[in-house]
């Protein structure tokens, strides 16, 4: 059980660094880049009950392969929205992004 | 003889009720049709009553009572119901004809008020409260029928609610008057906790405190009888809460005569004749009765010696009629004061129409001010001059008999009673020559334009007037000396009239004395002026003032009243409304402290949620630890 622990902590060590980039970058681009890394843990872990875990199958490796997928989707969208933000307010800070309170 | 119209008794209020109701929904758009709905409705109750009143002639018509359940809670149940007898029979007939007359004379005398229907519909519903109250088979329907008679007074007085006295003297009427209706309340409450089954229909009451009396012991009795009295006095304008009747006299005139002459005012006489099986076991509440009216007929009647609004002088006038009404009851003849009811009913409405054709003509009230009106205005003078005498009891004119009637029930208890009563007479028929020749003879004190304008009053107020003047002269010999038919069609024969030459004579002479005392001050100079009040500055003050009365009371329970209610409002602005201030602030101040939370950055609220989820986590970790 020590590998399946070992990787637990890496991913969730990765999850925690995403989630820091996420709450306190001011660059949108580097929040993107964080939320995929968050994404990358929960693949990590994914995989990692699917080698170790109780019930061990292939399956976690398939939906961690769906998740990529779907990721790099969200990915293109989440550019080409930050590429039209940045048209209209030539910036990427998002400290200027406060839409949602209007 | 079958009875067949008295089980329709109860469509006698439902034809005003349902004038009401269709007024109240077709808005003021009626206009003049529907104050001749309002009419046509009064004159179908009148018919009814009129029907209801020949079926009871007959000699052994039976008492007709229909009642339904009208509440039940537990073990509580409350009845409604409506009952004819021979008394309340008359009552309809006094009621309906009263109210119809003043309905026609409104026609004429309201025609140009842009109000006319809302007028009318109020007529109608106070028509169908009064007819309610004359009918209901026992007290609590009654006490409804008595609030809402009260309300429509309320609403009538308050008409022309954009002049300020007229707004105080409806508000003034409200309060003084619900004084007794508490007495009145608390009084069916003690019936409803001691009588046998909770019954409170008058039957039972003739059964308990007629027939067997000794089931309520004496001093519960004196105290409800005396309660009972309150709401009479205060409704009857009886001293000492006297005063809202004269300043009711803001309201329209046809008012003054329907509410606060003939009908409304003369419900506590008859509910004190409807609880009189109560009041007879009560030898204490009997003589209370009897003081308060001869008291309040002398000292009503003083007043209006002084008065200058021809209105107030009538009002008071009203006031002392009632008291003499409550001194035969006082003194024990139901018979008396329903008489005295009956007759004042026709000729003080009577005055009211005349005052009101009077006023109508000249615009003001002020006797002062008038004069000389009996040349250019012959029916209304001459009605009036009837009516005047009538209240004065000069024979053969109604008033006469019925006062003779009351005083000499007032002799058979206590001379005491008969001298106030005697001098009560002497002072009625003084005020009522004094307004006669000041306001009819004599030469034009007021405005002279006024004088030259002022012409008689179209046919449809002075019908009325002439109907009146009819009853005001003939209704008398239903009980004289020599046939006491309506004493013994009330009573069964119970009750005998007592008579004797000594009253005839003496009420007579008071009467002459006064008229001729009044022509001698007013009428035969034109100057108007009372030796005696010259002579006297300090008693015309006094009377003037009305005894100070409203200042009295101004001063001992308006003013620390006032002043205790405004503490309290104050207390009620700042602890009560503080307390519910705070907590609607306290929230709002929570609300406005959360807006900083939404801050429109997303990285905020991604923070908020990892925070929650932490908490979250902490709590189910934590519990597993405990």
């Amino acid at each position: 059980m020590t590998m399946l622990s070992s990787y637990l902590t890496l991913a969730a060590v990765l999850f925690c660094i995403g989630l820091y980039g996420v709450i306190t970058k001011r660059n949108a681009v580097i929040v993107l880049l964080s939320i995929e890394l968050m994404l990358n843990a929960v693949n990590l872990n994914l995989i990692a009950f699917s080698k170790y875990g109780i019930n061990a199958s292939l399956r976690g490796q398939v939906f961690s392969l769906f998740t990529m997928t779907v990721a790099a989707a969200e990915a293109a969208v989440g550019i080409a929205v930050l590429i039209s933000l940045y048209r209209r307010r030539v910036t990427v800070n998002v400290d200027e992004f406060d839409e949602l309170r209007r | 003889m079958d009875i067949v119209f008295s089980q329709y008794a109860w469509f006698a209020p439902l034809f005003p009720l349902a004038a009401f109701a269709v007024l109240t929904a077709m808005g003021r758009g009626l206009r003049t049709t529907g104050a001749w709905v309002a009419t046509i409705a009064s004159l179908l109750s009148f018919v009814l009553s009129l029907l209801i009143a020949i079926e009871r002639l007959g000699d052994s018509a039976e008492d007709y009572t229909g009642r339904i359940e009208w509440l039940r809670a537990g073990s509580i149940v409350l009845h409604a119901g409506y009952e004819v007898t021979n008394l309340t029979a008359l009552m309809l007939i006094i009621v309906t004809l009263v109210a119809l007359l003043v309905n026609i004379y409104s026609l004429g005398y309201m025609k140009d008020d842009e109000r006319i229907s809302v007028f009318f519909g109020y007529v109608a519903l106070f028509t169908a409260s009064m007819l309610g109250l004359v009918l209901a088979d026992n007290l609590l329907t009654l006490y409804i029928c008595w609030e809402l008679v009260g309300v429509c007074s309320f609403l009538l007085i308050g008409f022309w609610f954009r002049k300020p006295e007229a707004r105080a003297a409806a508000k003034k009427a409200f309060i003084v008057t619900r004084i007794g209706d508490l007495g009145l309340l608390i009084a069916i409450l003690l019936l409803y906790w001691n009588m046998p089954n909770h019954e409170l229909d008058f039957t039972s009451f003739y059964n308990v405190f007629h027939s067997q009396s000794g089931l309520i012991s004496t001093s519960l009795t004196t105290l409800i009888a005396l309660l009972i009295f309150l709401g009479a006095v205060g409704k009857s304008g009886q001293f000492p809460l006297h005063v809202w009747l004269p300043d009711a006299m803001e309201g329209p005139t046809p008012i003054s005569a329907l509410i606060h002459a003939a009908t409304m005012v003369a419900a506590g006489v008859y509910l004190v004749v409807r609880t009189f099986d109560i009041f007879a076991a009560s030898d204490a509440a009997l003589t209370t009765v009897a003081v308060v009216g001869a008291f309040t007929a002398i000292f009503a009647a003083s007043v209006g010696l002084a008065q200058n609004d021809i209105k107030r002088i009538l009002a008071y006038s009203t006031v002392s009629q009632l008291g003499y009404m409550m001194l035969a009851l006082g003194a024990g003849s139901t018979t008396a004061g329903m008489f005295h009811l009956f007759t004042h009913a026709f000729f003080k409405a009577l005055l009211f129409l005349a005052a009101g054709s009077v006023i109508h003509a000249v615009h003001t009230q002020d006797i002062r001010e008038m004069g000389g009106l009996g040349r250019r205005m012959k029916i209304t003078a001459w009605t009036f001059g009837i009516g005047a005498l009538a209240l004065s009891g000069i024979p053969p004119f109604a008033g006469f008999w019925s006062k003779d009637a009351v005083l000499a029930a007032a002799l058979d208890d206590s001379p005491w009673l008969f001298a106030v009563g005697l001098a009560a007479a002497f002072f009625t028929a003084l005020y009522m020559a004094r307004l006669f020749f000041l306001v009819f003879m004599g030469k034009a004190r007021g405005d002279a334009r006024a004088y030259a304008h002022a012409k008689e009053s179209p046919l449809v107020m002075t019908l009325p007037l002439l109907v009146l003047a009819v009853f005001s002269v003939a209704a008398g010999f239903v009980e004289t000396p020599w046939n006491e038919w309506l004493g013994s069609w009330l009573t069964d024969g119970e009750e005998k009239g007592s008579f004797s030459s000594m009253v005839v004579i003496s009420s007579i002479g008071a009467s002459l004395l006064g008229l001729y005392l009044g022509w001698l001050f007013y009428g035969r100079t034109s100057a108007g002026r009372n030796p005696v009040a010259e002579r006297l500055p300090w008693l015309t003050r006094l009377l003037e003032r009305k005894y100070y009365v409203d200042e009295l009371y101004e001063l001992a329970f308006v003013r620390p009243l006032a002043k205790l209610g405004r503490g309290l409002s104050r207390f009620d602005e700042a602890v009560v409304d503080g307390a519910v201030r705070l907590v609607g602030s306290s929230v709002q101040a929570a609300g406005k402290l959360n807006t900083r939370l939404q801050s429109g950055q997303v990285q905020a609220y991604a923070l908020y949620g990892v925070l929650g989820a932490v908490i979250l986590i902490l709590a189910i970790a934590g519990r597993r630890f405990w």
